[in-house]
Parts: structure tokens; sequence; C-alpha cells
């Protein structure tokens, strides 16, 4: 194995290691992150700082308590000796089987070039957190996208709106492990529910309310003209309905 | 929704039968009171199939005479479920998705993809690897700042341009194609390598391409850079400080046009980024205008690595040399059983990966691009997101392009460097 044949036949008996510990010195790193900004963490605000780990070598994970979230990352983002004025990604990790969700932040410091991951967990009952918007502006469309996709509620987020998927969107949070690959419907119903699709919901309320009443010249009989969107829609003929084989949700 | 249109009466000439012109005979113009349209608002929706929007974008924009008032931008069109896919695929099995993300530089995304996973899985790849891999990238943001350069130049009048642009990427498409058979979807990386050595006079063909290449960029610059209408209509548009274009989460050539250096490859490097000669180019005013100059700057800085990188390249092994990573040789696999059996248990199991997460950003030709891999140490991920640039660069168009001309909003939408497909994924 160790003399580079590509055909040796240990490497296939030894087949896909194990999924604990490899014989990779760099990931199996036990010993804990050596990052200044953890013992600061921890000076601060002590029992919020639940734990912390290396991941891939060098990288330093924070895991904080979700409801001391907003004022640990505010603390990261102002404090002189932090800085970290980039956030990077903010997204979540579902592991399945009830675990908790994970909202996961990558925070970047252009002051002193470092970067830090931070991690609430959220059980999967109480899947709230604070907005970080207030601080980072680039958080706005990244929560919404978790929000769309794995259903975290972020309090004090200005417009939580589903942004990937359809506003009217109804088979649930695709990103979670109870999810799907093809959704929750059958085909039949996702292509009955496409076809019946309203024009009104293209737009929301704010953008219906824009520019207030339509304006008619005087004269030009803009009363009795016929509103087609308010027009009777035509049914759609009943699709018949297929229940989704087994073989349609495993890819 | 009722509608918002203005209505006129049509009355057709009896005679001719082709006038359309508005009836005069129901009210004479001066007898209608003048209606107060100061105050009017108008919604106009651009998009989703929308030549300016490049892409499937969708802008619903509330107007004031010309003037945008509020953008609301609506994404999702082209959205495939990339991430959700991923944890159905094996580590190797992704790699096709990546390049479907940006169509624009898909050998970045290849490259950025699997250098996470090594990060993730400790693997260091060969010296050789890694040269070719930052040939590749730096060919890429070449491949993807020319489309943009084109498709901008168009959106604010200038035709050619675009075709100069155009004309150059075909050679750079004939080099995705001689070395991955693909012109737009390459899938060219794997865990660990590539996925074939550099075909037989490929590096002179780039060569040939990185000497003819600055002509081209010449003639560009010569039509663009001093002329008064691109400069009417892009300095002072979109302007964005420095303060706000960092809290708004822009990278790339977008936050350096407002004066932050800040760039992956100097600032965390990966692949010996740090021991090349480049300039970071940096803008001051952070309006269309130095975004477009700084792009310009950065096609030329990519010139001088990449030739510093064809001179660094050296013979050598292109895989990593460990079976649990890298696939034997097809020649072995016709020829031997246990090559065979090796080759069957990677495909269908996968690499196996630590337990742990990954995040690694690389400079993209958009801005920071990084991929960020959860794992629980099987043969799949348990979560690959992406980091897109161009969806976090997207996200602030609504504040650069408020107050400006609609017209204005267009050149706004191209100067920010979008691809739909990497923002929906």
């Amino acid at each position: 194995m160790s003399d580079g044949s590509f055909s040796g036949f240990e490497a296939v008996a030894a087949g896909p290691a194990p999924s604990e510990p490899l014989e990779n010195p760099r990931a199996a790193a036990a010993e804990p992150p050596d990052h200044p900004s953890l013992y600061a963490l921890e000076d601060h605000f002590g029992k919020a700082i639940l734990e912390a780990e290396r991941t891939a070598g060098d990288q330093c994970v924070v895991y904080v308590d979700p409801s001391k979230s907003y004022e640990i990352l505010e603390w990261l983002k102002d404090d002189a000796s932090q800085r970290y004025d980039f956030l990077a990604d903010v997204t979540g990790v579902d592991f399945g089987g009830g675990r908790p969700v994970q909202v996961v932040y990558q925070l970047w410091s252009n002051v002193h070039k470092r970067a830090l991951r931070v991690k609430c967990e959220l059980a999967t009952d109480a899947l709230e957190i604070r907005s970080v918007v207030s601080l980072w502006q680039t958080a706005d469309w990244l929560e919404r996208e978790v929000f769309d996709l794995f259903g975290v509620r972020f309090d004090g987020h200005p417009d939580l709106r589903r942004i990937l998927m359809p506003e009217d969107y109804e088979e649930g949070y695709p990103l979670r492990k109870d999810f799907p690959l093809r959704g929750r419907f059958s085909r039949a119903e996702q292509t009955r529910r496409a076809l019946r699709q309203d024009v009104d919901h293209y737009y929301f309320q704010a953008e219906l309310d824009m520019g207030g009443e339509p304006m008619v010249l005087p004269g030009a009989g803009g009363e009795a003209e016929e509103n087609v969107f308010d027009a009777p829609r035509t049914e759609i003929a009943p699709v018949t309905e297929e229940a989704p084989s087994a073989s349609d949700e495993e890819e | 929704m009722a509608q918002k249109t203005v209505e006129f009466e049509v009355s057709r000439n009896p005679e001719t039968g082709m006038d359309f012109r508005p009836a005069q005979a129901l009210v004479h113009p001066t007898d209608l009171e003048e209606p107060d349209i100061g105050s009017e608002r108008m919604l106009i929706n651009i998009g989703p199939q929308h030549p300016a929007t490049h892409g499937v974008l969708r802008l619903v924009c509330e107007l004031d005479g010309e003037t945008v008032v509020r953008v609301i931008p609506h994404i999702g069109y082209l959205h495939s479920g990339f991430e959700k896919l991923g944890e159905y695929r094996t580590w190797n099995q992704i790699v096709p998705l990546t390049d479907r993300m940006d169509y624009l530089a898909p050998l970045i995304y290849n490259c950025a993809y699997v250098m996470a996973v090594e990060k993730l899985m400790g693997i260091e790849v060969t010296e050789r690897c890694k040269v070719v891999r930052l040939i590749l990238m730096e060919m890429d943001r070449i491949f993807s700042h020319l489309l943009w350069l084109g498709t901008t130049a168009i959106d604010i009048g200038a035709f050619t341009p675009f075709l100069y642009a155009f004309h150059q990427r075909e050679k750079i498409y004939t080099l995705h194609e001689a070395l991955t058979g693909a012109r737009i979807t390459t899938s060219a990386t794997r865990v660990g390598g590539m996925m074939a050595d550099l075909p037989e006079g490929w590096t002179d063909a780039l060569r040939d391409f990185l000497d003819e290449f600055p002509k081209t960029l010449d003639e560009i610059d010569s039509l663009l850079t001093a002329n008064a209408i691109h400069i009417g209509r892009t300095q002072g548009v979109g302007v964005i400080s420095p303060e706000d274009a960092v809290n708004c989460g822009f990278t790339g050539p977008n936050l350096r046009a407002s004066g932050v250096p800040y760039d992956v490859r100097k600032d965390q490097p990966y692949y010996d980024y740090e021991t090349y000669r480049f300039e970071v180019p940096i803008g001051e005013h952070g309006d269309c205008y130095d975004r477009y100059l700084c792009r310009m700057e950065e096609m030329r800085q990519s010139r001088q690595i990449l030739y510093q990188a064809l001179d660094r390249l050296q013979d050598g092994p292109i895989n990593v040399e460990d079976p649990n990573i890298s696939l034997p040789s097809k020649t072995d696999c016709m020829n031997d059983m246990e090559s065979m059996i090796h080759h069957f248990k990677l495909i269908t199991d996968g690499i196996p990966a630590p337990v742990g997460d990954c995040y690694f950003p690389i400079e993209g030709s958009k801005g920071e691009l990084g991929m960020y891999l959860a794992s629980d140490g099987g043969g799949k991920p348990v979560r690959w997101r992406i980091r897109p640039p161009s969806f976090v660069n997207l996200s602030v168009i609504p504040q650069l392009a408020e107050g400006h001309m609609l017209s204005d909003l267009i050149v706004i939408n191209a100067s920010l460097d979008i691809v739909l497909g990497e923002i929906d994924r």
C-alpha cells in the first residue's frame, strides 16, 4: 500500500476507511483550536461559549448559545481586538434524525486578517434565532435563503420572505433531511399547482401597492373595462393522482 | 391586479384603415383637466426574460418619472437544487454539478470545489497539479471578465467590444475543449488531481493566446476607456463607499473598485499565490467606471500570473498516489482484476472523508467563492454549500440603483457581473 502501487490488493481489501478518525494527522487534530478570538470570547461571555473545535487542519469553530448569538456577533464585529467586519456567509446544516439544525456564520476580519466560524445549534422544534441584518447588511439575503431552505426564522429580519423557492411553495423546506429529493407532492400534484398559478402571486403586497390607483384619463371609459385577471378561470381537467413510488424518492 | 396603463380610444381611418392615432373626437386635449402626474409612481417589471438582466433575473421597479425609487429583485427562476443533489452524490460525482453553476468560468468552480474537499480530507495535491489548476483558474478569470466586458459594453450601447471580446473567448473555448472535450461543462478536476493531464501542445496554444490577447484588450481599451458616452454612462453611477461595500458583503472586483484591497489570493493565499508577482488593482470611487477599470487591469495581471505559472510547470505526476483517493489507470482496470475491483470500490463507495466541516474560500472571477462542506464520515457530504459571490453582490442592487435613472439600473446590474446559474443554484 505504501509502495504507491495503484493495483495493490491491500488497498482494495482495506476499502474505504471507516468514517471515524482516519490516519490523517491534520484532520484528526484532537487538540483544541488555538485562536486568539476564542480566548477573548471565553473571557467575555463565559458560559455562552459552549464548545470549540478545530476542523480541516486549522479552522476554528466556536459553538455559542443561540439566545446570546446576537450579542456575541455584535461584540466580534465591533470590538477593537476582533473587528470581524466581513460576514462571508450564513448558512444552515441539518444532520437529520432529529439532531439540532446548525446555523453557521463565516466571519473574516479585514483588520486582523483572521477567519472564524461561529455555529449556533437550534432544536428542530424551535428554529428561531435573532437576525444579524442590523450588523451586516449582507445577512439580508443569506438569512432569507436559510429561512427558505431550512425554515429557520430570523427575528428582526426586515423582509423575511422565501427567496429561491416561490412565495406560495407549500412542500416545506427543501434542504431539511426529511425532505425527499423530488419534493413532497406527486408529479401530478406539482403539475396541477404549476398550471393553477395565479398572476397575483408573482407580486407581493408591497409591489401591488406601488403607484397607487391606476390612472385613467377622463372619457377613456376605463370603468367599463373588464379586468382580464378577474375573469373566471377555466377549470383544469383533474389529473389522476399517482402515488410517488419508492424509486421516485431515491436518486 | 388592475392594469396601470393609460387607456386611449383608438380610431380607425375608414379610408385607409391604417390610422391608429388616439381619437380626437371624444375629448379635445384642451378640455382635459391636467392630471396630477407629479406624484404618480409607476410599477415596471423587468424580466425574467430580458436580455439586459443577463439571465433569468426579475427586477420589479417603482419609478417616479424615469427615476428609480425602489428595486425589488426576484431570483430563483433557475433554481436547480444543486446543494440538495450534492447530498445524494459521492465527492467526485459532485464535480459536474459545479461547472453548471458558473458557466462563464467553469474551471474556477471545478477547482474551488475539489480544493475544499481536499482541505477537508487533508490531501496535499502534487506540485504539477497545483500549477495546472492555477493556470486553469487564471485563464477562466480572463474568460469570465471578457464576457463581462462584452455584455456590459453592449448594455451601454457599444457593440464592437462585444464582438472583439467573444472572438478572444472563442480561443479559450478551444483550449477548454482540447483539455476536457467540452467547451462549457468542463468537469476537469477530481479529488486529488485532474481528470486528465494537459494534452500535448496545450501550453504552447495558451502562450499563443496570451501573446495575442493584449492586442484586443488594447483595442477595447481605446474604444471604451476614454469614450465620452461610456464615461457619461458609468462615472458616478452606482457608487458605494468602502465601509458599505464591506458591510454589504461585496467581494472581488466590485469591492476593490471601492478601494478595499481584499483579495483572497493575497489575504488567504492558496497554491503559492504569495510567491507570484502580481498587483491587485484598486479603484477609488466605487462606481461602475472603476469596476470596469479594475476588471480590465485584472485581465492583464492574470496574464502576468499565467506567464509565471507556465514557466514553473514541471513534469511529474498530476494525481496523488494514494489508492484510497485516485483511481487506477484505465489500462490497469481493463487488464487486471485487482485494479478493476479497486476502481469499482472507489466509484461505488466514494472517497471516505473525516468527520468535520470545512470552509474554503478562493478568489473567483466574481468575488470570494467559498465552498462549505460538512461531513459525517461517509462517502457523501452531509451538506455542500456554495458561498455564491454574485448572489451577495446582487443583493446590493436596490441600494445602488435607487435614485438613478432606469437606464442606469441596467448599467449597474451589468457592472456587478452576475451569473444567474450561480445565484439560483
